[in-house]
């Protein structure tokens, strides 16, 4: 009995933390598939969607739906200006020189946070005020149900606009070819600027929700943006689907791994996982034919 | 006329003497004493009020008088947190300020990047970070003191604690830092000594989300109480995921979990936590017989009245190494090599963090004894008895 508690336990948490890569690699594939450009400052968009949140709801006192789409609206307007002020103005770069910038980009935000909010951790309270509860003897907080919750509505968007939006058709021919769609009278630039609008979107909303779990500060993004990198390289770079089953599974390795070999080596294993499939398969394991690491 | 102009000329004079007796007391050679404390960077959350409590303690004392009539002239430097400023400005200290004492480095890495800069200058150093290696081995640290606690102090309060509850099994997590290493390697190390056996032994990264399955771990393991050691966001979360676990088994923590923004954060999880303070951090709480209860208060209510914030344990291992060299230079005047000897022979001096014995093998002058049991009771501290 207190063995099945203990492996309930273990990947119920599993779950929870690989729900959180899954956002974050979602993130990096969505610009991925427009621009081809890993974009670095991803994990400083969770970060920042926290600690924006934090200040909407601790000094602001706004309420939860209130503070989450403020919060979210910021994050947003930071990522439209990151392409505005970082990616656009760049003419003719290759795809590396633009990383290279989004790391430049990740370090100002993770700046900007320690001068704005300082170095303490934050927390927000839970969304629901609901106790934890027992399923097979194993406790679930109820806000890892609001991020796993979460993590499906916005893949499921993600997916519905991919597929039936004109916009989102309009970026997937982007990634498969700017030249042919600037042809076809696709404002590719636009198209690029919605693409890190999304990712900004969607890494607050993860920033948002894993606070109350968690905490936040402003050094976080970085580790974050390493697991969801992870996650994005394991699911194959630019699939979806890919990126959600690969988040699990990291989440779920370094849950096991903790519990039943030594949590010391946790973070190793997570990436030796990541190193084997660079080795073995670089495409990723989930991805369509259509995915590879184009230029890499 | 001659006679009363004589009078009045001397009567001059001797006004003259008279208003000008006082000065030459002002105008003695000022006694200087050096400090490096990490005011930015980093380590700028332990720096800061190091040098705000210095800058107060010396503007006291010079109004006060100064040392025996000299005045105190007081230079600090920042060293960023950084080895090689650190290094820089204690060498500018020594060779152009030519002080004859130092308090700081605020950091373990910064103090020992100097120690032997100091030793070879001949200068006696306090510092104010924690690592026991600053001190150790003793026979080569004969200018080198440290005025914070260390890991084993803390370790052996918690451990002769739980040996009075009967505790046996002990289940540690501790974060893979350097704070977190130096404490799993005490823990393990006296667990014997005191008859307790570790049953798990967990880590985890400084930057972790979730620490559920650390504690379902030690929980499996038949565990009596476990021992989190780790600083910034994974000691809340160990707090908040054993909170929610709704653990029957007594958490304790490290000192590093003596900050009133822990217990805002953690919230109403935070009850019950069990740990090892200095007695600066709890000032209100002591009994008014506490031979450290009076210098406390008196440091907590200058310190809150001037900067308007409360006093931290930081703060608090500049004001003992301020006063410890202010104690000896009253003795011994501004030389490096007595005010060493003094220092080394200083018993009995009650600081903010304890009662300070140094002795040629005790360049730490703590013990055990200077820490006392607390727990989290209603969102504040409480004394354990």
């Amino acid at each position: 009995m207190e063995n099945t508690a203990q492996l309930v336990q273990y990947i119920l948490t599993g779950i929870t933390i690989g729900a959180i890569y899954a956002l974050v690699g979602l993130g990096y594939n969505i610009i991925y598939n427009v621009t081809e450009v890993i974009n670095f400052a991803q994990g400083e968009f969770v970060v920042l969607g926290g600690l924006v949140m934090v200040f909407m709801t601790n000094t602001l006192h706004l309420s939860l739906p209130v503070g989450f789409f403020l919060s979210v609206g910021i994050v947003t307007i930071l990522g439209a200006l990151m392409d505005k002020l970082t990616i656009q103005p760049i003419k003719n770069a290759t795809v590396l020189t633009l990383i290279i910038i989004t790391i430049a980009v990740s370090i100002i935000f993770k700046g900007l946070a320690m001068l704005i909010w300082g170095r303490d951790p934050y927390t927000l309270p839970a969304f629901s005020k609901a106790p934890p509860f027992t399923l097979f003897h194993a406790i679930i907080q109820p806000q890892a149900l609001w991020v796993l919750g979460i993590t499906t509505v916005v893949v499921i968007l993600l997916s519905l606009f991919f597929r039936y939006t004109m916009v989102g058709k309009a970026m997937l021919a982007c990634a498969d070819s700017p030249e042919a769609s600037r042809l076809m009278g696709i404002p590719v630039q636009r198209m690029v600027l919605i693409s890190f609008v999304l990712s900004a979107a969607i890494g607050a909303v993860a920033g948002i929700v894993i606070t109350p779990i968690s905490l936040m500060e402003y050094d976080r993004g970085a580790l974050l943006g390493l697991k969801g990198f992870g996650a994005s390289i394991l699911g194959g770079l630019g699939s979806f689907s890919g990126a959600v089953i690969a988040g699990l599974i990291l989440g779920l390795i370094e849950s096991l791994c903790a519990g039943y070999v030594s949590s010391g080596y946790k973070d190793a294993v997570a990436l030796i996982v990541l190193l084997l499939v660079l080795f073995i398969k670089p495409s990723g394991f989930f991805a369509g034919k259509r995915a590879s690491l184009k230029k890499f | 006329m001659r006679v009363s102009k004589c009078i009045g000329v001397i009567l001059v004079l001797m006004f003259v003497v008279s208003g000008f007796q006082p000065l030459p007391a002002v105008a003695q050679e000022a006694y200087k004493i050096g400090a490096v404390f990490s005011v930015s960077g980093r380590g700028a959350f332990l720096g800061e009020p190091e040098k705000k409590t210095a800058e107060m303690l010396a503007e006291q004392l010079n109004k006060q008088g100064g040392i025996n009539g000299h005045p105190v002239k007081l230079i600090i430097y920042d060293d960023e947190s950084d080895a090689t400023k650190c290094n820089l400005a204690v060498k500018k200290l020594i060779n152009k300020d030519k002080v004859p004492v130092i308090i700081g480095p605020t950091l373990s890495g910064t103090t020992l990047a100097i120690v032997r800069v100091a030793e070879k200058a001949r200068i006696p150093l306090l510092s104010c970070a924690a690592s026991y290696k600053i001190v150790t081995p003793v026979e080569k640290r004969h200018w080198i003191f440290k005025v914070t606690g260390s890991d084993r102090h803390v370790v052996s309060k918690l451990y002769r604690y739980m040996q009075s509850k009967s505790i046996k099994k002990v289940g540690i997590m501790t974060v893979s830092t350097g704070f977190g290493a130096s404490g799993r390697e005490e823990l393990l190390r006296l667990a014997p000594k005191f008859g307790i056996t570790i049953v798990a032994d967990e880590r985890y990264g400084p930057k972790d989300t979730d620490l559920t399955v650390q504690l379902t771990k030690i929980k499996a393991s038949g565990a009596q109480a476990i021992v989190n050691w780790s600083v910034g966001p994974t000691q809340i979360l160990a707090v908040k995921n054993w909170y929610d676990l709704g653990m029957k088994i007594p958490l304790f923590q490290s000192h590093g979990f003596g900050s009133k923004k822990n217990l805002v954060l953690a919230g109403p999880a935070a009850e019950g936590v069990m740990l090892a303070l200095a007695k600066v951090n709890v000032g209100p709480l002591l009994p008014n017989s506490d031979p450290q209860k009076k210098v406390i208060m008196a440091y907590k209510e200058a310190y809150e009245k001037k900067y308007g914030e409360p006093i931290s344990s930081f703060g608090g291992h500049a004001w003992d190494a301020f006063n410890i060299v202010v104690q000896a230079m009253k003795k011994t005047g501004p030389d490096p090599a007595k005010i060493r000897d003094c220092i080394e022979n200083t018993k009995g001096f009650v600081g903010q963090h304890g009662i300070f014995n140094f002795s040629p093998q005790d360049h730490n002058g703590l013990s055990e004894k200077d820490l006392v049991m607390v727990v989290v009771k209603n969102g504040d501290w409480a004394l354990l008895k």
